[in-house]
């Protein structure tokens, strides 16, 4: 269904240019849950931009159903990191945002973005507005307003990144009843291990800089499955192999980091 | 435990405070420790109030001033949020004008008033565009700050909706500035008025400054005193006004 194909990413020019990402290559199928992980750094949201269409300037294809796509393309429905819920917007606003720019009326689009507010479990919500929400519930707004565009392929880019870890695992369990519910093609960018494993059919792991696929792993935990499964032993078994993959890649990422530190200061 | 403050409870503090503020000055002007030529007692000025009314013909200058405030107001609004608008739009006229801008802000704007009334004459519009000029800077530059403050994520969620520039501004850019841009309005208005109020008392031409100006030089203090109470009233008509429309477009 979705097709990445080589693709490469350069910032600046020179000696000073930076890869960002190095011949990038995957395949999604249909109702497929991927998740990318990696190290800070590691060109994973650059490599979000780029599906989403939001960066221009690459080498490579993204293609969906066979077809190369350039641009923002109906088919992506994008889920940020920062929290992206509209201010000046109520939650039902909010979430029927994208019906809106459709041309729906008012009560036909208040109508279809209540199944969507209801599907991440914000009842009785719908005129409050972000502030007046938790960071979890705003994150859950945007999910819903994404849902709400009904889009063949979901992009998140780490969208429960601020949460603390048992948020995050329940809203894990969110995301897993609505892919349970909708059969939604995801691609899920995170630097979690436990949430990659908790909700993945495949977890990829991305080298630190220049961001290369290192190694794919398909997860066989079955479905539907629920926070409940990071008890057991095989969840465990994934994340420690993700873990060994990751830590070189990680301890790469800090040893890079603190050298430059280094050199700053040498500089002074 | 905390107790719920009855809705009533802030207008009525703020009531007896103005209240308490006024005996204390009575008091004081009685007692000797301000000097009753210079500061009228606050009961004279309260009893002045129906004599101008009726002797200065209050509701027609009052009407004056907040038609010129008025007017003002509305080419702020369309004036200054809309330069404000071009010049986030056009980066290059924003670095050549933003200084420019924030120079004016400081600029005593009410002593150029000769300069407005050779172009202008002796009228109502040297007033409204005296008050315009001295507003003008606050709305450009928090229009500006407001639209340029718009954090990226929301216009990338726009942009993944596939939104055009004018969406993209309407729905995002426009909602999330408003803020700012009501702070603009609001210190804008404030300019406004006191330059208003300032050039009627200067030309002697119009409403309530030009009244001002009048009972001032008959040393009619308490008269004086209660007609910059029609000034502070035209003032928080406007401050509501403006509350009122940013709740209405910002109900958040």
């Amino acid at each position: 269904m979705l097709a990445v194909s080589d693709i490469v990413k350069r910032f600046g020019d020179g000696d000073d240019s930076l890869l960002a990402v190095d011949r990038v290559s995957f395949d999604i199928t249909e109702g497929e849950f991927v998740s990318i992980i990696g190290p800070s750094g590691c060109g994973k949201s650059t490599l979000f931009n780029i599906i989403g269409g939001l960066v221009a300037d690459y080498d490579g294809r993204v293609a969906v159903d066979g077809q190369a796509v350039s641009g923002t393309h109906p088919a992506f429905g994008m889920v940020f990191q920062d929290e992206s819920a509209f201010p000046w917007r109520s939650v039902i606003d909010n979430v029927a945002f994208p019906l809106e720019l459709a041309g729906l009326s008012r009560r036909e689009r208040h109508e279809q973005a209540r199944r969507f507010v209801s599907m991440v479990g914000l009842d009785g919500f719908e005129r409050r507005f972000p502030a007046e929400l938790s960071g979890g519930m705003r994150q859950r707004v945007a999910i819903a307003r994404t849902l709400a565009s009904q889009p063949r392929i979901l992009l998140m880019d780490e969208p429960f990144a601020a949460l603390d870890e048992q948020t995050r695992l329940l809203l894990g369990d969110k995301v897993l009843q609505i892919h349970q519910q909708l059969r939604q093609t995801t691609l899920l960018i995170t630097h979690n291990i436990t949430e990659a494993v908790q909700l993945s059919d495949r977890v990829l792991v991305m080298t630190y800089r220049p961001g290369r696929l290192k190694r794919a792993f398909d997860i066989d935990l079955p479905r539907p499955r629920t926070s409940e499964v990071v008890g057991s032993d095989a969840f465990g078994h994934y994340v420690a192999q993700i873990w060994s993959d990751l830590r070189e890649e990680a301890s790469r990422g800090i040893r890079d980091d603190e050298s430059r530190q280094r050199n700053r200061e040498e500089r002074r | 435990m905390t107790r719920r403050v009855p809705s009533y409870a802030a207008p009525a503090l703020g009531f007896a405070t103005l209240v308490a503020v006024f005996a204390l000055l009575e008091v004081l002007i009685r007692a000797g420790a301000i000097n009753r030529f210079v500061v009228p007692l606050p009961s004279q000025v309260i009893a002045a109030i129906p004599r101008i009314v009726a002797e200065e013909d209050i509701p027609h200058r009052f009407w004056q001033t907040t038609q010129e405030a008025l007017w003002a107001s509305v080419m702020l609004v369309v004036a200054g949020v809309g330069i404000g608008m071009l010049m986030f739009r056009f980066r290059l006229l924003r670095s050549a004008c933003e200084t420019w801008v924030a120079a004016l802000a400081s600029a005593p704007v009410v002593l150029m008033y000769p300069l407005f009334l050779v172009i202008f004459g002796r009228s109502a519009t040297t007033i409204v565009m005296i008050g315009f000029a001295a507003g003008l800077p606050p709305v450009i530059l928090k229009t500006v700050e407001g639209l340029a403050g718009t954090r990226n994520v929301l216009l990338d969620v726009g942009r993944s909706f596939r939104l055009d520039d004018w969406q993209l501004f309407r729905k995002i850019l426009l909602p999330a500035a408003l803020p700012s841009i009501f702070v603009g309005l609001r210190v804008g208005l404030i300019f406004a008025l006191i330059n208003i109020v300032g050039v009627e008392f200067l030309i002697n031409f119009g409403g309530l400054g030009q009244l001002i100006n009048e009972l001032a030089e008959r040393y009619d203090l308490p008269g004086t005193y209660g007609a910059i109470g029609f000034v502070i009233l035209v003032s928080v008509l406007f401050f509501v006004a403006c509350e009122r429309a940013e709740r209405w477009l910002l109900p958040a």
